[in-house]
């Protein structure tokens, strides 16, 4: 860089020349990678996508991105107007919305907590909870998606609407261990109060904001929309998702900086290996 | 870099980084990713992988350019051909594993800045032609690979009780979760450094003629 | 999810401090803590590096973006970083000579500082605003400099001690380093907000 003092000794028009060859050079190679992995990325990001939602949304088979706006209810496209929530309906294998899914964050105790969560519009409740990203400490902040009773708080955690569809009728609160009493309560973690009260805050700001702005516009979503081949999902991903870990209701990917080694989702005991193996197995048939 | 550089046979220079020139341990180069990344021995191969593919296409288009390029815009046509690189190699890690993608995070896009493509693109191929660059990069990116690896798989048998996800010692195990964290990288890698200084002043004092601490780096 | 600017000051600073929680910026680290007289300067001087490119980097990011050339973003980055060094360098080199010497070699290596690229990259993939982008540059910038500072005051006081042999180096200065980082540690949960 210092060279820059030097009187040069190169004429700067075979500069602006050598410039201009690595530039194009560079640029081709740019854009033959980008253009070449457009597919396989898209691709990846709707698998990634999907089994993010049918982990949360047991028995889903299909998912659509929508966003919602105050006028209402729009497939998700290129531009995201200004204030929409974006949220994934869920359908069944017949076409049947089977729930509605949508991230909040909030910061945890390290960084910031992605979460995943399910709304059951018929109970009016969340049902189930993944964690997208998170680097909270090992062995204690990971319990929001080891600890059993902690997830018990989202088999049917109530978030129904005010009478006048405005807001939430009770804001979803994180209560200490063993104080629950509502059924908008969440229990805390003892002695991962912090991390807890992260998923709370997400899923509480997630939910004030979208759900007053979905819930009147749900009848639209009953049915899923005319199939496009884009979102129709591949036949052996659903026998996969079927057969590996549809029981439980959870997943975790790792966010970037992630002090976690790469897990893959929980399964039951002993499944860890097995979901390893199935995971790669998937990744190969994505690529071919 | 090197110094008293010799004419080098083909495998010897495939080697030099390996092992005598180590990038992680002998030169103590690139040590912001292969401090932050190294929690796992997964991540931590799947990065010098990354760096590898990096080093190896950008050393290779730097050597075919080297009598091309002139002297006063050298870094700056460097840094964008490893730019470049590091682009590619993003989109091909999202395209191979979203997974893969999600753990590096933006430890990917900081190849950019590891010095040692940088070190390796101004110290080496811009003065030797393609073929021996190209093997010097990948000897580099194999070095860098195996310090990772080295570093990631005593982080994660320790921290978490696996190696590349397969837990090791049942579930008894209590696992040693500093060395997961952020402490641990730096205390893992002072350990290591440790090991190969004691190795480096035995050999020194069996053979005293010859000098001892081959990384001066700092 | 908005953080607030102290959110974002405080964990930047502290608890997500960029060297010794993030790993970032680790080779100046290394090597400009050998003492305390050059360690400030060089803090100030990323600092400086780190407001210019994640200005210019929010700019870039909204260009890029528009005209979705999201694949063009690393190298407009890193061109523009380059840039901003060569004026720092300029700048330095005109007004403080001695400083320019003293800082030697890590004045143009700022450009690969992970550090500043850092910055400029978490800046675009937390969807930071304007304010909180400069703030999260001002405590990043801030807190690589206290790292350093911490850093060069240890190892000015370890000149005095003696160590064995083996230890001496680069080994020692992880260990350090380590130490430092288990302290900021105590950091996490700081501005988690209730």
């Amino acid at each position: 860089m210092s060279e820059a003092v030097l009187p040069p000794v190169t004429p700067s028009g075979a500069m602006i020349r050598t410039l201009g060859l690595v530039a194009t050079v560079c640029g081709v190679l740019i854009v033959t990678a980008y253009e070449g992995t457009l597919d396989a990325v898209n691709a990846n990001k709707k698998i990634a996508l999907e089994r993010a939602v049918f982990k949360v949304i047991p028995g889903a088979a299909k998912v659509d991105e929508y966003v919602a706006t105050a006028t209402g209810i729009q497939p998700a496209g290129a531009a995201i107007p200004e204030g929409a929530v974006k949220f994934y309906a869920a359908y069944d294998q017949a076409g049947g919305l089977k729930g509605i899914a949508a991230e909040g964050a909030a910061k945890g105790y390290a960084d910031t907590v992605r979460v995943m969560y399910a709304y059951d519009p018929a109970k009016q409740a969340v049902t189930g909870l993944g964690v997208v990203s998170m680097r909270e400490t090992p062995g204690i902040g990971d319990k929001i998606y080891t600890d059993e009773a902690f997830l018990k708080n989202f088999e049917a955690l109530d978030v129904q609407l005010s009478s006048d569809m405005k807001a939430l009728a009770n804001a979803v609160k994180v209560v200490k261990h063993g104080t629950k009493q509502n059924a908008w309560e969440i229990d805390a973690i003892s002695g991962a109060t912090v991390t807890s009260k992260a998923v709370g805050r997400g899923i509480n700001e997630s939910a004030r904001k979208l759900l007053p702005l979905l819930v009147p516009n749900l009848e639209k979503l009953k049915t899923a929309p005319s199939p496009n081949a884009q979102s129709a999902v591949s036949p052996p991903f659903i026998k996969g998702g079927e057969g590996g870990f549809s029981t439980v209701s959870i997943t975790h990917t790792l966010t970037h900086l992630s002090q976690n080694p790469p897990q893959p989702p929980l399964s039951p005991p002993g499944g860890i290996e097995k979901g390893w193996r199935w995971q790669a197995h998937l990744a190969e048939e994505v690529t071919s | 870099m090197i110094p008293g550089q010799k004419q080098l046979s083909n495998l010897e220079e495939l080697l030099e980084g390996v092992w005598k020139q180590n990038p992680v341990f002998v030169m103590v180069l690139g040590m912001c990713p292969t401090l932050a990344v190294s929690v796992s021995a997964m991540n931590a191969v799947s990065m010098g992988l990354a760096t590898t593919f990096v080093l190896v296409g950008s050393t290779f288009l730097v050597s075919l350019l080297r009598n091309v390029i002139p002297k006063e815009v050298r870094i700056a046509t460097y840094i964008v051909i490893i730019a470049t690189f590091v682009t590619v190699v993003d989109y091909l890690i999202q395209a191979i594993s979203l997974a893969v993608y999600d753990a590096l995070g933006a430890f990917i896009q900081l190849i950019v800045v590891n010095c040692i493509i940088l070190g390796r693109a101004e110290a080496h191929a811009s003065k030797n032609p393609p073929l021996r660059s190209v093997l010097n990069a990948l000897g580099m990116g194999a070095g860098f690979t195996v310090g990772l690896f080295a570093l990631g798989g005593v982080r994660e048998i320790l921290g978490a009780g696996k190696l590349f996800g397969f837990s090791l010692f049942g579930p008894d195990f209590q696992p040693w979760v500093v060395m997961v964290l952020p402490p641990g990288g730096f205390f893992v890698l002072g350990a290591w450094l440790l090991l190969f200084n004691w190795l480096n002043s035995r050999k020194t004092d069996a053979a005293p003629a010859k000098p001892a601490e081959g990384h001066a780096h700092v | 999810m908005s953080e607030s600017l102290y959110q974002i000051f405080i964990g930047t600073l502290l608890a997500n401090n960029f060297v010794l929680a993030m790993f970032l910026g680790l080779c100046p680290f290394l090597g400009v803590s050998a003492r305390l007289n050059t360690a400030l300067p060089m803090g100030a001087a990323t600092t400086f590096v780190m407001l210019v490119a994640s200005l210019c980097a929010f700019g870039l990011n909204w260009l890029v973006t528009t005209f979705h050339l999201e694949f063009l973003r690393l190298i407009s980055y890193i061109v523009i970083i380059a840039s901003a060094v060569q004026l720092v360098e300029m700048v330095l080199k005109k007004y403080s000579p001695v400083l320019f010497r003293a800082l030697g070699i890590y004045l143009p290596l700022i450009t690969t500082n992970c550090a500043v690229l850092g910055v400029a990259l978490f800046q675009t993939a937390r969807e930071y605003s304007f304010t909180q982008a400069l703030t999260f540059a001002t405590a990043g910038g801030l807190g690589f400099t206290l790292a350093l500072l911490l850093m060069a005051g240890l190892r000015e006081r370890l000149n005095l001690a003696s160590v064995p042999n083996v230890v001496q180096g680069t080994a020692l200065s992880l260990m350090l380093a380590g130490l430092l980082s288990l302290a900021f540690m105590g950091f996490a949960g700081l501005g988690a907000g209730e």
